[in-house]
């Protein structure tokens, strides 16, 4: 691995009118796959346009594979692989033919049939892209963006309306991609897709970067995991909280359904069974609830991410 | 994780003129398949000269019919092609992201302005070719200079193409599909292309024959029917078109 980020982002700032996109944003993405979420409206796009050379910055500085987009646009190109989140095709043109096309002003392209095969476009045949449906385009945009044997891909919602066997296609093709070492930048509104697919995953909100690392240090990072379980109401939870770890709560949220959080390890959970039995609590229901980078993102941003 | 390797990067651009001529290769498929473009590119100049050229419809003067009709109606194909289809083609890759696509893409913004002035070329030759082969079989006699014919059509390309790109990198796709035909439509009747200039009132002739279109099949009139060895007026008026056109295109145009 060298140690050169592959995109490297300072202080950016991006305004539209009067309306400020991007707000001071700071990034650095490894090698790998580096997943950007954010609720709608938050810059991501902007973002990675920037870094695709598509806008200019109003200050701060990007740099992608250490180039920068606008100014050495001509040597950076051929480097990049491109995934709009739609169009890019001519509306009379087959999706093999594009992607043909595509591959045409590359060195050395992939194998065009391989990748037709790989990714479920064989029975495209004579469709032109206007008759495509969703998935198809979607599909074919990918191909698109991988066909020139990229260093770096920038995926913009690669996934997003597509059938889960379609999905799961996308899925493998990117880890494919990363096993091959080819770096990925992808922006996405599935959590899943961040969680199983991401080495990094920043989360953006109001144009700045509020929290980045491994899908594992952001669940962690957040608040704490919860345990929960059902019994009688009205148990003596000041006696529960005496048996835990210092760290820990203990509530009633609604009468018989009780939450105790801390860190939620096969001991607490001992703690808390051995508890019940002693008071002679039949813990009707009893959940360990592992904190999702759902739940990381909904306390950072007070956003719902599907909204 | 076991790997084939197929995905290593190796990263590179094509050489230059393999990107042209594939890019320039693809745009003149992709105008050949679409039937609208066909129409307006061959079947109405090539109907038009049958037509007016068999028919007395109007009185085009002295001489065989064909003799007038063929320069104008060759004007009107570069027209059809450099403007029209040009302006309708562009719009809509504008607004289907093409053009954003292709931005991004190893080859060049100058490389897909050469691949679309190829393309376009390849086009005029084949609808010229085809006219021609109708008009001599109508029994044209084309007279003059071929060097000044070769002129008076690449400089009205560049006036119409810098008009066309004008319209499609500013307006809507539909405002530019609509607009495109409009102009097209007006500049055939009222551009000297199948209808004599002289038969408008002296008041609108004199504004008429600044257009590009009559510049055109009047300067192709001129050499092709009258035998005039260099048409001066009219190789100015269009390189006039062709420099405000290019430059306000270039100046205003927006790629998404």
């Amino acid at each position: 691995m060298r140690c050169e980020p592959v995109v490297r982002i300072q202080a950016l700032v991006k305004r539209y009118g009067t309306k400020t996109a991007v707000d001071g944003l700071d990034l650095v993405a490894r090698e790998g796959v580096t997943a950007v979420l954010g609720p709608n409206g938050a810059g991501k796009t902007t973002t990675v346009e920037t870094c695709e050379g598509y806008r200019k910055p109003d200050s701060g500085t990007v740099r992608v594979l250490g180039l920068d987009p606008v100014g050495q646009s001509a040597e950076l190109r051929p480097r990049v692989g491109v995934m709009l989140q739609s169009g890019g095709v001519y509306s009379g043109a087959r999706a093999d033919e594009m992607l043909r096309h595509v591959a045409k002003l590359h060195a050395h392209p992939l194998d065009v049939d391989a990748l037709i095969e790989r990714l479920g476009l064989g029975g495209c045949g004579r469709t032109t892209y206007r008759r495509l449906s969703g998935g198809q385009q979607q599909r074919l945009a990918l191909a698109m963006a991988v066909v020139g044997r990229p260093e770096l891909v920038f995926l913009d919602e690669p996934t997003a309306g597509l059938d889960p066997q379609a999905r799961r296609a996308t899925w493998d093709l990117v880890r494919d991609l990363r096993a091959d070492g080819v770096s990925i930048i992808l922006t996405t509104h599935y959590m899943d897709e961040a969680e199983q697919l991401a080495d990094d995953v920043a989360i953006i909100d109001a144009g700045r970067v509020i929290a980045q690392g491994t899908p594992e240090e952001l669940c962690r990072g957040g608040a704490e995991n919860t345990l929960r379980f059902t019994g009688r109401p009205a148990l003596d939870v000041g006696s529960l909280l005496k048996a835990l770890p210092a760290d820990s709560t203990a509530v009633e949220l609604t009468p018989g359904v009780y939450r105790v959080t801390g860190k939620v390890d096969p001991q607490l959970l001992a703690t808390v069974t051995s508890w019940c039995a002693q008071h002679g609590v039949m813990p009707d229901r009893i959940a360990v609830e592992r904190h999702t980078l759902e739940d990381v993102f909904l306390e950072l941003t007070g956003k719902e991410l599907r909204s | 994780m076991t790997t084939s390797g197929t995905y290593v990067p190796r990263p590179g651009a094509a050489p230059l003129s393999r990107m042209i001529a594939a890019q320039a290769a693809l745009e003149t498929k992709m105008l050949l398949r679409n039937g609208e473009q066909l129409l307006l590119t061959v079947v109405i100049p090539a109907l038009l000269l049958v037509l007016f050229g068999s028919v007395d419809i109007v009185d085009t003067g002295e001489g065989e019919a064909v003799d007038f009709l063929a320069p104008g109606v060759l004007a009107l194909a570069v027209m059809s092609t450099a403007f029209t289809g040009q302006a309708i083609a562009t719009g809509f890759e504008r607004r289907y992201g093409v053009l954003k696509r292709l931005a991004v893409s190893p080859l060049p913004r100058w490389g897909l302005m050469a691949a679309k002035t190829l393309s376009v070329l390849v086009t005029e030759v084949l609808q010229v070719v085809l006219l021609t082969v109708i008009a001599f079989a109508m029994g044209w006699s084309p007279h003059g200079n071929p060097f000044a014919v070769l002129l008076l059509l690449v400089l009205g390309t560049a006036a119409f193409s810098g008009l066309g790109l004008l319209m499609a990198g500013t307006l809507k796709a539909e405002a530019t599909l609509a607009a495109a035909n409009l102009v097209f439509l007006l500049l055939l009747v009222g551009g000297g292309v199948v209808v004599p200039l002289d038969k408008f009132p002296d008041a609108a002739q004199g504004v008429l024959g600044l257009l590009p279109i009559a510049a055109l099949s009047d300067g192709l009139r001129d050499v092709l029917q009258h035998g005039a060895a260099m048409p001066w007026a009219d190789l100015g008026i269009l390189a006039v078109w062709a420099v405000l056109g290019l430059g306000a295109a270039a100046k205003f145009f927006r790629w998404e």
